[in-house]
Parts: structure tokens; sequence; C-alpha cells
């Protein structure tokens, strides 16, 4: 048994130290918006916060999450960056098939809670790692100086 | 009942035969007896098989297609809420169930399905009709209540008014006493002047669940009790189990059963990861005694050789042979494509709840007909007695509509296997996915053209050689006389005024790799190799690929309208500013149609001496009818121009080494990333024509644009996509 620190919250997961954070909030603890997509580390669909910073939770073992602070989708709209950051997404009419956009709102948030005006160079920087087969990046660019611009 | 034809040229070939030319449009009942119905649960009522209107003010309205990124719920639902005049805040999404009876697809005759970007064209009467005729039940019903004739009754903003007496009600307060209506036989539908929603921006109704984790797809759901599957698969096509040891398997905390089906061995787990734990422990020894042994260079080989001797006509006009002998000049070229694996960002996944009397699917579901009756028939059920259930899909690109329902019958195979103790969710990992198949069918184009001494083109000549998609499948009734049209799509109709043509095919049946439907079908190959061969015969003649272009598009308008805006909008007749020093720059034009939408791309390119390159900005023009969503028409060219790119750029191609797939996931099965994304500008031709499809019809331009901007920007024509940088080194 282990206790992780979820979205503000304690609680406790019966399950062995190897498994990939992903699995653990997908399928014990039933937090299925973050996605899996490759397993690997490669796409970024699984990207949850691990102290503010983007980890990939696919290839993240739950053992090493304990003791921080877990944000996932599910819980990342109570801070007012990630607020911006899912109304721009809206405004702007990012998504399609919506799989990968999970990750790529969490990857987007902790950009801009270290930078609050990204270049385009910042953006393909910090959301490389976020594939989106439906390629939304035109849009996903726009969003996030969309939601630089309403944050400052 | 009123009969429209529908103007949908590329489907219509393609149904010829199938579906005939002429389509009824009806609107299904809500009721097998042919009435509205009260709505089960919430008070309300159902004036037809697309909508419901309940005391809480909502409009649900019942989609039949899938929502797989396009748009689709969202652009079906404009058109109800258009003629319904609701307001767009109370409108409701809802999947339909399967039932083909009521959510066929009219382009597809009896079978219900999502595909061939047919979606809001097919719809587009029958939902006008279905939200006519709901706002004329709610009309009769306010008028009959106030005692006023129905002709003085105004509905805007989804509230019931009668302007000389005051009164007004929302559709939530008359819905109950709706249901008692009889549906009119024959509604006015608005004349397009008056649309308040459609082709304007109206927001997606999926954004905010997409945006919040909160949107359900087959990877989210839980049912109780359910284990999930994962699978060990063949390692090349056509091997099958020839003995198994699952002994380490079963001692994997969390696995609670290891079961063989006719594709492999499946783990049953608690839990994704203890099944995928199971699986890399089971030890498998497969029987490859018919398994396919080719390599990708060997089965070129075999096409290059196929291409020397003449094929299967597809289409002839004029002497092609003739024209080509007596010629001033003739070109000759050959193109080659790979196989493309679907990848989407959700891995083929499927739940199935086999009960005593039936089971039950949760997927997202894009051929509902075929893979209700390969259910059926596998489980000896009614097909009626299967339920899917129409979830969001993680993307598609043509691969959760197969063919030979693959996934999902493995599915229903593990849950039969178990005797349905336990609901199954079978969870492919992406190598699953990658590796098994159902690619884009690799092509080897060759094509020879004529030149008259004034430079015009006499003679054209286009073989083909890959394998049918429709063969060997429940559509190949649609193959006639050794042609696949799905294989010469693009290329038997090229718009080009050319006296003698003749297309041949080549359809090799030895090759074991299985192929599939992928965003844009033949289109991807035809528009790649007729619109590069297109540009390097402009440059032979002496002459600019737009203005040669235009010349031989006299009798295609819409052709030759998407090519002057695209060619205007970028600036064709103003040189491209040059580049950095080590930098050559270049600017290259392809158009096509698919799916009766044209799309004209302009790409430009920077490529440096070492001959990596980047495609810096396409400017789109699009024809697809009425736009019924601007916005939405917009943001699929711009994923269209991305999707294809990744067929462009190096990684973009999956490959064969002794029949084994060489690639496994997104480290060596490259697509396009946001730094690869170039600036995409799109501009939509003002319409009143029917609608046509989105989806797909962005894809086939981009690929031979960027090819001929490379073309002009090196000297150096590449004919194998994906383009290797190696080949542009200055």
């Amino acid at each position: 048994m282990i206790t992780l620190n979820i979205n503000g919250k304690n609680i406790r997961a019966d399950v062995e130290p190897d498994t990939p954070l992903l699995w653990v909030l997908r399928d014990t603890l039933q937090l299925s918006g973050t996605k899996y997509g490759c397993g690997m580390a490669l796409c970024g669909a699984c990207t949850v916060h691990l102290n503010g910073e983007p980890v990939r939770s696919c290839s993240t073992p739950v053992s090493a999450a304990v003791g921080k602070k877990i944000v996932t989708i599910e819980g990342v709209g109570r801070d007012r960056v990630a607020k911006a950051v899912q109304d721009a997404w809206q405004r702007l009419d990012v998504v399609q098939c919506g799989y990968c956009q999970s990750g790529q709102i969490m990857s987007a948030v902790a950009l801009l809670e270290k930078n609050r005006k990204p270049t385009d160079a910042d953006i393909d920087g910090a959301m490389g790692g976020n594939l989106c087969r439906c390629a939304t990046y035109v849009r996903i660019r726009a969003a996030i100086h969309e939601a630089a611009k309403s944050l400052a | 009942m009123t009969t429209t034809r529908i103007e949908n040229e590329s489907r219509r070939r393609f149904l010829q035969g199938a579906a005939g030319l002429t389509l009824a449009i009806y609107l299904p009942a809500a009721t097998a007896a042919g009435g509205s119905k009260k709505a089960a649960g919430a008070a309300g009522f159902e004036p037809n098989a697309f909508l419901r209107i309940t005391e809480d003010n909502s409009v649900t309205v019942i989609s039949k297609h899938l929502e797989m990124g396009q748009g689709t719920y969202t652009g079906l639902a404009t058109i109800v809420a258009e003629e319904l005049d609701a307001d767009w805040s109370q409108v409701r999404i809802e999947g339909a169930p399967a039932d083909a009876k009521r959510y066929n697809n009219l382009l597809w005759g009896p079978a219900q399905g999502t595909g061939g970007s047919t979606a809001i064209a097919n719809s587009w009467e029958q939902l006008r009709k279905a939200g006519a005729s709901a706002r004329a039940m709610l009309v009769a019903t306010a008028a009959r209540q106030w005692k006023v004739p129905p002709a003085e009754i105004v509905v805007a903003g989804g509230v019931v008014m009668h302007k000389a007496s005051g009164r007004k009600a929302s559709f939530g307060q008359l819905a109950r006493a709706a249901a008692d209506e009889i549906p009119p036989a024959d509604v006015k539908l608005k004349d397009p002047k008056d649309f308040k929603l459609i082709g304007k921006r109206v927001p997606r109704k999926d954004g905010a669940d997409k945006t919040t984790g909160k949107a359900v797809f087959t990877q989210d759901i839980h049912l109780p009790g359910m284990l999930t599957a994962v699978v060990a698969h063949p390692p090349r096509f056509g091997a099958k189990v020839k003995s198994y040891d699952a002994s380490k398997a079963r001692a994997v905390k969390g696995v609670v059963d290891v079961v063989q089906i006719p594709s492999g061995v499946a783990v049953l787990a608690k839990d994704t990861w203890s099944a995928r734990k199971g699986r890399d422990a089971l030890t498998v020894e497969w029987d490859e005694s018919a398994a396919f042994k080719l390599g990708s260079e060997q089965i070129l080989a075999q096409y290059r050789e196929l291409a020397k001797s003449p094929g299967a006509v597809a289409s002839q006009t004029g002497d092609a042979d003739k024209a080509l002998a007596g010629a001033a000049r003739t070109l000759e070229a050959s193109y080659d494509v790979p196989y493309l694996a679907h990848a989407a960002m959700e891995p083929m996944n499927c739940v199935v709840q086999l009960g005593k009397d039936g089971c039950e699917v949760w997927n997202g579901e894009q051929m509902q007909t075929v893979d209700q009756m390969a259910l059926a028939k596998l489980f000896g059920l009614p097909p009626e007695k299967v339920r899917i259930h129409m979830l969001y899909a993680g993307g598609s690109f043509g691969r959760r509509a197969n063919k030979d329902s693959d996934y999902i019958l493995e599915a229903a195979h593990i849950a039969k296997a178990i005797d349905g103790r336990a609901p199954v969710k079978l969870v492919w990992l992406r190598e699953d996915d990658m590796r098994a198949g159902y690619y884009r069918p690799m092509f080897h184009h060759r094509l020879w053209a004529g030149l008259d001494d004034q430079g015009r083109l006499v003679g054209w000549r286009h073989r083909l050689v890959g394998q049918s998609i429709l063969a060997g499948s429940p559509f190949a009734a649609l193959v006639k006389d050794g042609i696949d049209g799905a294989s010469v799509e693009g290329a038997t109709n090229l718009p080009y005024a050319i006296p003698n043509r003749l297309v041949e095919l080549h359809t090799p049946t030895n090759i074991g790799v299985p192929v599939l439907w992928w965003r844009s079908v033949g289109s991807t190959h035809t528009a790649f190799s007729t619109e590069c061969f297109i540009d390097e015969l402009a440059q032979a003649a002496g002459k600019d690929p737009v203005a040669w272009r235009l010349s031989m598009l006299e009798q295609h308008p819409r052709h030759a309208a998407v090519l002057k805006l695209a060619a205007d909008r970028a600036g064709w007749d103003t040189p491209l500013p040059s580049g950095k020093a080590g930098e050559r720059r270049g600017r290259g034009v392809a158009v096509h149609e698919s799916f009766s939408t044209y799309v004209a791309q302009v790409a430009e390119v920077t490529v440096k001496d070492d001959g990596s390159y980047r495609v810096d900005r396409v400017v789109c023009a699009v024809d697809c009818g009425i736009a019924v969503n601007p916005d939405i028409v917009r943001a699929q060219v711009e994923g269209a121009v991305g999707f294809a790119l990744s067929t462009v750029l190096n990684g973009g191609a999956i490959t064969l080494t002794d029949g084994r797939v060489d690639q496994s996931n997104f480290h060596d099965y490259l697509t396009v990333r946001i730094g690869d994304m170039p600036r995409v500008e799109v501009h939509i031709v003002p319409s009143a024509a029917n609608p046509t499809g989105i989806g797909e019809p962005g894809v086939p331009p981009l690929a031979p644009a960027v090819a001929n901007a490379l073309a002009a920007a090196t000297g150096k024509r590449v004919r194998k996509l994906p383009i290797s940088a190696d080949l542009l080194r200055a």
C-alpha cells in the first residue's frame, strides 16, 4: 500500500511499486483523463505534473511519485494559469479527436507557469514531446499565445 | 417521402451498382408505427429518430455518425438546430445506437457507418427535415394551446412566440404536449439567406469535455468486474499459434486467465499493466508455414516488374498509345509510396460484454452494420441483439472502419473464450497497433506523357501497381472487371483536358500485408503521382505550373477556382523572398478533388545545403459547397496539412524486412510534431451548392505541393515518399 498526493488529496493505492503512474491513475484510481498513447514517453498523451514539472506518467514508476504533489487534468483547472489555458483552448476550438489534449494542456500549463510570454520557439521547445495526429498544432500555438495574453 | 439526387461525384462512382444514383431521403420516425413519441425518462418528445426535446428545455440531437475529430457531432447538430431555430446553448449531442433501419448512411445504401467524408453530405437534407419537422410540431402545439393560426407564430433562439397576443413558450414548455402531434408529411426548409447558425462560427460541442479530461473514449470504459486483455500477436502476417506456455504469465500478480484465440494468445488481468506484464511473460511458438515473408524492397521490385507490362484498363479516352508514339516529345517518370499506419493517438481497443441473450459493445464505432453482422455471426445472435455504444474515437483516419472488424472480433473472441464470465476490454499497446497491418497500401506508379510541338499535352498513360483494399472484403462486389475504384480514384478522373489517355491497374494478390483505407484513400497516392508529373511536364513545356494547369481546366471550373484562389492568396505571381546564405527556397502547387471537395494548396519550402528542409507556409483554397461550420472546415484543412506532411518528412513510412514490420512506436514511425508544422492559411470558396466532405480532402494536395516546391528550390525531382533530405543536398 502506498500513499499518493493527487490533486491535493492523499489517496492510498494497493499497487506494485514498479507500476507506471499512468496505470495507477487510470486503472486503479479511475482518473482516466490522463491518456495512454505509446508507453515509452514518446507522445506526451500521459503528461501530468509532479511537483509542478511535466512528466510522462507512462514511464514514471509510481514509487517515484510518492511524497510528491501529483496534478492531473482532472485537478489542474483550479489553477489560474490552467484555467486560462483551458479557456483559450475552447475559445479557439483547438481540439479535434481530443485524445492527446489532456497531455497538451498539461505541457502548456507547465510552460506558462515558468514563462508568461513564450515565443513560437519556446512553444515548439516545450510542446515538442506532445504528439497530435490530428495535427492541431497551429491552434495549440495560437491558444498558448492567447492564454499568455489573458494572463498578462 | 421525397426523393433527391445527391450530387457527390466521387461517392457516386464508388457506389455505382451498389446503391444506384438516386437516393431516397426520408425521415425515420421515432417509432416503428411512424409517429413521434414521448421521450423515455425525462418528460418530453422525440419527433423523429434524430431529435429529443425534453421539459428541461434541452434539445438532444442523435448523431448517426462517429465523432473522431472532424467536428461531425457539432456539424450535424448545427444543421438540426438551424431548421429547429434552437438556441445553440440548449443543444446536446448523443451517439445513435447501431440500427441501420433508422441510421443508415444515405450514401452507403443500407449500411450504417462513417467514412468517405460523407457525414455532412448524406445528412444535410435529412437533418434539415428533422429540425424543420420538429419545429412545425412545436408551432402546431403552441397554435392549438393559444388558439391562434400557426402562420402567426414565430420561432427564434429556442422560443416560440405569438407577437399579437404576446404569448411565448420555450421548447421545454411545449415538449410534453408536442408529443401528441403527428409529424407533418412535408415541411418547408429555410432559404439559406435566413441561416443563423450554418455558415457562422459555432463553437464545438466537445471542446469543454476534451479540455478537462471528461470526454469518454473506449480506453476509459470501466465496468464492474471488467478484465483487461493484452494479446501476443504473431510476428508475421498469416502466422498462427503452434503452442504456448502460460505458466510464467499466470504467475504475474493480477493475471486472471490466458486464452488462445484465432489471432494469438490473450492474457486477461485486473488492470492493463498486469495484462501487459503477463503478455510479455508468455512463451509462444508460432506456425509460420503460411506467413508472409517478403520485405518492402522485394515487394517494390515485384511492382516495378509488373509495371513493365499493360494492366487492366481502368479508364480510357482516345488512343493514348498512338498519341504518345506521335508526340513531339515524350516524358516518363515513376513514383513510389510506402505502406502507412494510421497510428491514431488512441490505439485500437474495444469493450465487449457477452450476456445470455445478447452482447454489448463499447467502441469508437465507425462501421456499425459491418461490425454488428460480424459479431452476430460469431456469437450466433440476431444482429439486433448486438448493441453497440458509439463513443468518441481518439482518431481513426479510417482504421476503426475495419472491413474485417479485426480488433472488434479479437475482443469478441476473448469474451467468448471465457464464456462471457466478465466484460472484456481489449487494449492494443502502441506496438500492437502499429504492427497489426491494415495499412495504406504501398503503390508504384508509372506515367508517360506526350507533348506536341506547341507544348500541349496530347497523350497520357498512367499505370498503377498496388494491392486492392476492397478485394476479399464485404465490399468485394464493388470491384468491377478487376478494377478496385479505391486504387485508381484521383487517377481515372484527372480533370485536365488531355485528348488521349489511358489508366491501367495491376492488382497483385500474393502480398499478405492487410491494407485499408487511410484518410483520403486512393487520392493519397494518385494526387502525388499525377500532380508531381503535371508539374514536371509544365517545366518541360516551359510553362508556369499554375497557368498551364488552368489552361487545361476549362471544363472544371471548381478546380480552376480553388487553384486561382490559392495562387492569388499565396502571391504566386510575386517572387518568393530568398533565404539566408546556404538556404534555397521554392514554391509548389497542387490541386485535387476528392469526395466531391476541391482543394488547392501552395507550399513554400526552405532547403539547407545539407538537404534538410522545412515547409514554411501552406496556403489552401477549399470548395466544399456550403461550409456548415467554416471554422471547423479551416481546422480540418489545417490538420490535414499536418497529417499529410507526416508522409513527406523523414520517417513517415511502414517498411517490412522478411515479412516483419520494422516500426513499432513513435520513435521509428515519425509523425509531425509542433516544430515541423508550417503556417497554414485556409480560404473557403463561397458556395450555394450542397455541402460535401471536409475530413479527408485537405490531405491529397499537400505531398505533391511540397515535392513540387522542393523541386523548384533545388532543381531535384524526388519521386518517392517520404522525401529523403539526402537527395536534396546542394
